[in-house]
């Protein structure tokens, strides 16, 4: 009896076990024990927010380990953490923490701005963004084992996420649609392995579980995404910037899990003060999108 | 028989499979109504402490509970067996459990998931051959009462086990193609009680 660890079924079946749940953005073990009894699945470790990081600008990094341990220490649900794009040491550092899963995350200043981290080479599970279908399958091809789309985190504005999961819905069933022998030139307009289009065009999904991220603030927002065909929810700034933390967090998980019941999400929408105030993104300069970071 | 598998969180849509692959015409239950449809329950992998607490926003923790214990038949993979569990070690602080197993589990007694791992197990079903167990953040049984049964174990600690009418694994069979577990499930543990009540 041989154990194996860190294969793709193991890094892809972890992602399987979080679906129809919330993940919380979270920078320290108080939050993260909120998230936690609300009701979160996971929580994403990290020094800055999005809406932090954007309002204080400068380089964003990989967290401090010490923080990262302090929060595992705090909760028993899975710790997430992030690494800058085509940051392999942070990534290196990162898995010998422990983390549960490693966001190779646009918020972040990316440290490659041609090649993504080599995703096959690590035992931790990666999550990537992406905009498109070609961009998640190239993350998929790397060795990603969950994929979220991207919206522009940081604004409480969803608009993003939303085009991003129509996007990636949309040619998922425009690839369902083609015959046998047009699917390699749908690869090529992807710039995606043949492969990986073959097996999207036959089971009309990605290989990988789907969430969504960036710019969900309530609870409408998340079954929005839910509706959208996500199988769950990353919820950045939108939780501990908005006024009453645990009351929103808990909303959330309700609204991701009901999401088909309009009656659930006007109860979980009642009563949670003040959302986070949130930006336009369309009042953003265009160098200032992250969502455009990953390639 | 009408099999049920608690959709509030988790791999749902992977035990569905599993039991259609089974012959059996699967309801999601996230509601008493539909708690009180289904004769068998499945609970799935997931995040243990979001499921207890999303069963008992929506009001039908205590429904689950009184029916575990008036005989209904259950299968839990992974958080599920932690959510049948009678005492659980390393749980979060006031997490709850439906219970209804006469075991102690500890909760990711295997470790993070870097340590998660798969792996070839004897399952005690009758057949020799082995069967294919994916292990994430799993939890393992530390103490076993009576009228437990102990059906497969790694490194001498035990990771499926089951009463007359209730099945937990640590690992999740309805991550392969093997659906061994689901089908030994309704015909070696439900449908025996099933007809015992009958």
């Amino acid at each position: 009896m041989s154990e194996v660890k860190g294969t793709g079924r193991v890094k892809r079946g972890m992602a399987e076990m979080l679906k129809g749940g919330v993940i919380m953005d979270v920078v320290n073990a108080e939050q993260a024990k909120i998230a936690e009894d609300a009701g979160a699945v996971a929580v994403m470790a990290l020094e800055r927010v999005p809406a932090d990081i954007r309002a204080q600008g400068g380089v964003a990094r990989m967290s401090d380990p010490d923080m990262i341990e302090k929060i595992q220490a705090a909760v028993s649900i899975p710790v997430m953490a992030k690494a800058r794009i085509g940051h392999f040491v942070e990534a290196k550092v990162l898995q010998s923490l422990g983390v549960d899963y490693i966001d190779e995350s646009e918020v972040l200043t990316p440290a490659d701005y041609e090649n993504h981290i080599d995703k096959w080479e690590f035992t931790v599970p990666f999550v990537c963004g992406a905009t498109n279908l070609g961009e998640a399958l190239r993350r998929i091809n790397e060795g990603a084992a969950m994929i979220r789309s991207k919206g522009e985190a940081g604004t409480g504005d969803v608009s993003n996420a939303m085009q991003h999961m129509r996007k990636i819905g949309g040619e998922i069933r425009r690839l369902s649609s083609k015959r046998e022998d047009e699917l390699y030139v749908a690869a090529k307009e992807l710039q995606a392995p043949y492969e990986l289009v073959k097996e999207v065009a036959h089971n009309g999904k990605l290989p990988v579980v789907l969430f969504t991220a960036g710019g969900i603030a309530t609870p409408a927002d998340a079954a929005l995404m839910m509706s959208m065909g996500a199988d769950g929810v990353f919820i950045g700034s939108g939780i501990f910037k908005s006024g009453n933390p645990a009351q929103r967090a808990a909303a959330c998980v309700k609204a991701t899990t009901f999401w088909q019941d309009a009656k659930v999400v006007a109860d979980a929408s009642r009563g949670l003060g003040e959302a986070m105030v949130g930006i336009n993104v369309a009042d953003l300069p265009v160098p200032h999108r992250l969502a455009d970071r990953g390639w | 028989m009408k099999v049920g598998v608690l959709s509030l969180q988790g791999d749902v849509r992977e035990h569905v499979s599993a039991l259609i692959a089974c012959g059996i015409n699967p309801i999601e239950v996230r509601t008493g109504s539909e708690l009180a449809e289904v004769d068998a329950l499945v609970l799935p992998g997931g995040e243990s402490t979001t499921i207890a607490q999303l069963s008992e926003i929506f009001g039908i923790f205590e429904p689950i509970k009184q029916r575990i214990a008036a005989g209904m038949p259950v299968y839990g993979s992974c958080a599920g067996m932690i959510l049948l569990a009678d005492s659980i070690l390393d749980a979060k602080q006031g997490q709850k459990t439906f219970g209804g197993l006469d075991i102690t589990v500890r909760r990711n007694a295997f470790g993070r998931q870097v340590d998660s791992f798969e792996t070839d197990l004897i399952f005690d079903d009758g057949s020799s051959d082995l069967i294919k167990a994916v292990f994430i953040r799993a939890p393992w049984v530390e103490k076993v009462g009576a009228g437990v049964k102990v059906l497969a174990v790694v490194d001498s600690h035990p990771v499926a086990v089951r009463s007359t009418t209730l099945l937990a694994t640590s690992f999740h069979p309805e991550l392969t193609a093997d659906h061994r577990i689901h089908r030994y499930f309704i015909e070696e543990v439900a449908k025996p009680a099933l007809e015992k009540v009958q």
